[in-house]
């Protein structure tokens, strides 16, 4: 039962054959299970599932049902849901309720989708391995030494575990992409403004989007499906018509122009990663897509610039955990000046601390022109970048991220390799389009994940060459030994 | 030496919406602590804020009343600082892209002169919470009922030369906003406040002096006190070798002082960068068209037409301008008098001001209403009293003896026009008083007031005052 995607899984409940309650009874008692081995869940919402289930099951009943509900899922903990603790992966929030569910939360459970519990991630969804979580490290199902990638990265082990058939997640400089690829899933980063962000924790304001992870893209059509459109509760979110994404899932992509960047192939790629995704492009192109080598002149700039604009909106964005409305606060303070800066000392973890005073450095008198001005002007450029190369192809295609997942530890002292761990990912999010990663092909056992990436609002071509290809490859059928 | 004195002000106008800039909360004044703040105020995870349009609405008006450019498209910012009554760690405000910039207002000096003061700049922004030091036995309360208040922060130029003309300045901006019915101008609760730049320099001299910031101006006396303060304190300064440092100083009511509270080395550095959770305010030509179709007459307008249309002396058109209160009981009077501008001018001006400030009321507690000021003045213009009689009608009403046909009729106050009756008593007047009679007939015609004396006393006040003067005349020296 757990096998299941989330269209089998829909299907079933449709059918009769299965009640959302025997999954998602199935679903906990496989994550008492195995979730002690993996840690990918910071909170497990039994009861809460459970009612969740029956409620679902009486709507399957009544006819009243749509695609999602009764399907069990795992929320990244960074979405706000109300009266359940958000704790963002950091010990700032270790004790954090939230009086309001936030919209993807609050979209989903609408549709009926069962809520089991809340995701591990990185502190704050800084970091590219899940090791900087105040709950402790995420291990990758496929290799319980290596790292699941990040930030969410208890989202994408526990689909990769088959604790859940989906999770949400959010992808910031490739929080979604990048951990899809290394536990070898499904992940979309939609468009920028596509789904609101109303509730989630903000990271990086431009650049965090919500989206959702399973492990074929057909099932990230039903739940893009769930999450997307406006919000009146977020003035950044877009009135654009959400379409069906599961119709155009088959439409053949014969004369489909596949654009590959230049720079994705360059120095710092795995021989291995760079054969698999090789690999991906010629079954592409075996089923009709025509490959056109493209430029992205200015990629190198997007790391930089990247590494100037998100430490800039966290360093405001994290402001307001001063320890004096809510979250932790140091005990007791002699004075103001104390219970600010213990608070936060002891409130945040090292990478969080390192991504304020940075940003703080980049906005400060004297420095705002060399450092946010310069890289906003280099975000323009990115972008213009990608604008030009999708005037000439559909998508692009490239790997995810340069390598397979890495050992736990192995870059955890390493801030500057943790980042490459994201160069191929984070344009994508200064540019604000989106990105699909989808499984490729294996290294030493460890997962190698395609990314795709398409035009403004294009997540229904992205999703429809993704399901082409899964069509035709079975890597996203593998099950990680143990997890069968 | 002779010194020059510079300032700026920087006027804080809370804006009369409903709910917050940035949230559905109510702005209601004076609610239990913290019952008036949602998530969105109170800075919680994940919620983000969604501008209220209204605001952007009367900021477009405000421009427009200063004659000044509305940005096409303008870019809220975070200023970035840490207090406890500011949840975010951040203030939403409006940096280098203000809504409104480059308008004028012109005040009148006391010489009656007009003068032009340059408006820099409004831009909109969220206000702060509060702090509560005292009842929490040394520690701090934090009441963030206020905390996403709509203010609209008013920069002029430093345009004005003295502590008065800021004052006037002030004033005339609190009665432009309250006439545009955008901040409802309650100074004690903090709905339009002043913070004013201020330096000296020798006169003649085009380079500006250091300049002090006052904080916490809350009154146009205070304005005016603290700044006369602060120009003399940096005049003596100078003068005695020392310098002006730059620095924020507090206006302390009690001593009459300003005092040191940051210097420039300990002043935040905000880091203000774009707000990436709100798009650029986008204002088209159509909304700013729409929001003309709603101004009011302004201050000056109406000014110029109580002059020019109704005939009124400067002064009194000034003084019946200067609050929209005064403007709208004053023509609400006019209207009930049929028309009779400068009668309602002369009565409004000489018996309801006098009375107002003798009982320290504002005009809108007037136990007379315009009602009956035009009623008033309609039983003047009918001569169903003389003016004596409008006067005692005016006091019984005050005293909230009822309105003035009441008035009249209870105390038979009915000014008497019958000229045979008013005949009559001129004659007794003549008959009674002979000797007088000869001695104003030989040359003293200063008598005829005696005459008049004797007439109105007889008819106890209410003869018609221009009748009796012309039957006497006739029958003193016609005769």
């Amino acid at each position: 039962m757990h096998q299941k995607t989330v269209a089998e899984v829909s299907a079933a409940l449709h059918a009769g054959e299965i009640s959302s309650r025997e999954l998602t009874d199935a679903l906990l008692h496989r994550i008492e299970q195995f979730d002690p081995g993996l840690n990918s869940l910071i909170t497990v919402t039994a009861e809460q599932a459970r009612a969740a289930a029956d409620a679902a099951d009486a709507r399957l009943r009544s006819g009243e049902a749509g695609p999602l509900t009764g399907v069990p899922l795992i929320h990244k903990d960074i979405f706000c849901t109300d009266g359940v603790a958000t704790t963002c992966g950091s010990r700032m929030l270790e004790s954090f309720q939230a009086p309001y569910d936030a919209t993807v939360v609050r979209r989903l459970a609408d549709a009926g989708a069962v809520m089991l519990g809340k995701a591990n991630m990185d502190e704050f969804a800084m970091g590219s391995s899940n090791e900087t979580s105040y709950f402790g490290p995420v291990r990758n199902p496929w290799d319980l030494d290596a790292v699941p990638g990040g930030s969410s990265g208890g989202s994408a082990a526990a689909v990769a575990a088959r604790l859940a058939p989906a999770a949400t997640g959010t992808d910031t400089g490739g929080s979604i992409r990048q951990p899809a690829a290394l536990s070898g899933i499904c992940g979309l980063k939609p468009t920028y403004g596509r789904v609101s962000r109303y509730g989630m924790v903000a990271f990086a304001s431009s650049l965090d989007q919500a989206g959702p992870f399973a492990r074929t893209a057909e099932d990230l059509a039903l739940l893009l499906g769930g999450m997307a459109g406006l919000d009146e509760r977020d003035s950044t979110s877009v009135d654009h018509v959400v379409p069906d994404y599961s119709e155009s899932l088959n439409r053949s992509i014969k004369g489909l122009r596949i654009g590959v960047p230049r720079e994705f192939f360059g120095e710092g790629l795995d021989a291995d990663v760079r054969s698999r995704v090789e690999g991906a492009l010629q079954v592409l192109e075996g089923e009709g897509a025509e490959l056109v080598e493209v430029q992205l002149p200015n990629m190198e700039l997007a790391l930089p610039a990247y590494y100037v604009i998100a430490p800039a909106e966290a360093s405001s964005n994290l402001a307001r955990y001063d320890g004096v409305r809510f979250g932790h606060r140091c005990a007791q303070p002699q004075d103001l000046e104390d219970l600010y800066k213990r608070s936060r000392a002891e409130g945040f973890g090292d990478e969080v601390q390192r991504r304020i005073l940075v940003g703080t450095y980049a906005l400060s008198a004297g420095y705002y022109d060399a450092y946010y001005r310069k890289a906003q002007q280099v975000r323009r450029l990115v972008s213009e970048d990608f604008r030009q190369a999708l005037e000439q192809v559909d998508v692009l295609a490239g790997p995810t991220s340069p390598t397979p997942a890495f050992g736990l530890g192995e870059r955890a002292d390493d801030p500057v390799q943790m980042y490459l761990s994201d160069i191929y990912t984070l344009g994508v999010n200064l540019a604000g389009l989106p990105g699909l990663s989808v499984p490729a092909g294996f290294s030493r056992g460890r997962p190698v994940g395609l990314q795709l990436i398409g035009g403004y609002f294009d997540e229904a071509r992205l999703l429809n060459v993704g399901h082409k290809y899964q069509q035709v490859t079975d890597w996203h059928k593998q099950v990680p030994e143990g997890f069968e | 030496m002779k010194w020059e004195t510079v300032i700026g002000l920087e006027i804080h106008a809370q804006l009369a919406t409903r709910t917050k800039i940035f949230s559905g909360a109510p702005t209601a004044y004076g609610a239990e602590p913290n019952t008036q703040a949602c998530p969105v105020d109170l800075g919680m995870p994940g919620v983000l804020p969604v501008l209220n349009r209204e605001v952007v609405r009367m900021a477009i008006k405000f421009g427009l009343a200063v004659g000044a450019r509305i940005a096409p498209r303008s870019v809220f910012a975070r200023k970035n600082y840490f207090y406890p009554d500011l949840p975010k760690g951040y203030q939403i405000s409006q940096y280098d892209l203000p809504i409104v910039e480059g308008g004028h207002l012109d005040i009148e000096l006391e010489d009656g002169a007009s003068k032009r003061i340059g408006i820099t700049r409004a831009h909109l922004e969220e206000d702060a919470g509060k702090s509560l030091h005292e009842d929490f036995h040394g520690m701090t309360g934090v009441d963030l009922n206020r905390a996403g208040t709509p203010l609209m922060e008013i920069v002029s130029e430093p345009d004005l030369r003295s502590p008065a003309e800021a004052a006037a300045y002030m004033k005339k901006l609190h009665a432009l906003v309250r006439y545009l019915e955008i901040c409802d101008g309650n100074m004690q609760e903090g709905s339009f406040r002043c913070d004013a730049n201020v330096s000296v320099r020798p006169t003649g001299q085009e380079a500006f002096g250091t300049r002090a910031e006052l904080k916490n101006l809350n009154s146009f006396r205070f304005v005016e006190r603290a700044l006369e303060y602060e120009v003399e304190r940096q005049i003596d300064l100078l003068e005695s070798g020392g310098e002006v440092v730059q620095e924020t100083r507090l206006y302390d009511v009690d001593q009459g002082v300003t005092r040191s509270m940051r210097t420039k080395e300990e002043a935040n550095d905000y880091r203000y960068f774009p707000e990436p959770d709100l798009l650029p305010v986008e204002v088209d030509t159509a909304l700013v068209e729409e929001v003309r179709e709603t101004l009011p007459e302004l201050p000056d307008e109406k000014r110029r037409r109580f002059e020019q249309e109704d005939g009124l002396p400067a002064y009194d058109a000034g003084v019946l301008t200067a609050t929209r209160e005064m403007a709208d009981y004053f023509e609400h009077a006019v209207s009930e008098s049929g028309g009779f501008a400068k009668r309602t001018a002369n009565l409004l001006m000489s018996e309801l001001l006098a009375y107002l400030n003798k009982d320290g009321l504002e005009i809108g507690a007037s136990p007379v209403t315009p009602e009956m000021l035009g009623t008033l003045v309609v039983r003047v213009e009918d001569e169903t009293l003389s003016s004596r009689g409008a006067k005692d009608v005016f006091e019984a009403m005050w005293a909230g003896e009822g309105g003035p046909d009441e008035i009249i009729e209870k105390k038979g106050l009915k000014q008497v026009t019958d000229t045979s009756a008013i005949e009559a008593l001129v004659d007794e007047a003549i008959a009674n008083n002979p000797k007088q009679l000869e001695q104003y007939r030989a040359g003293k015609e200063k008598l005829f007031g005696f005459f008049v004396g004797q007439v109105m006393k007889a008819s106890g006040g209410k003869a018609n005052p221009q009748q009796v003067n012309e039957l006497l005349k006739q029958k003193l020296d016609g005769s």
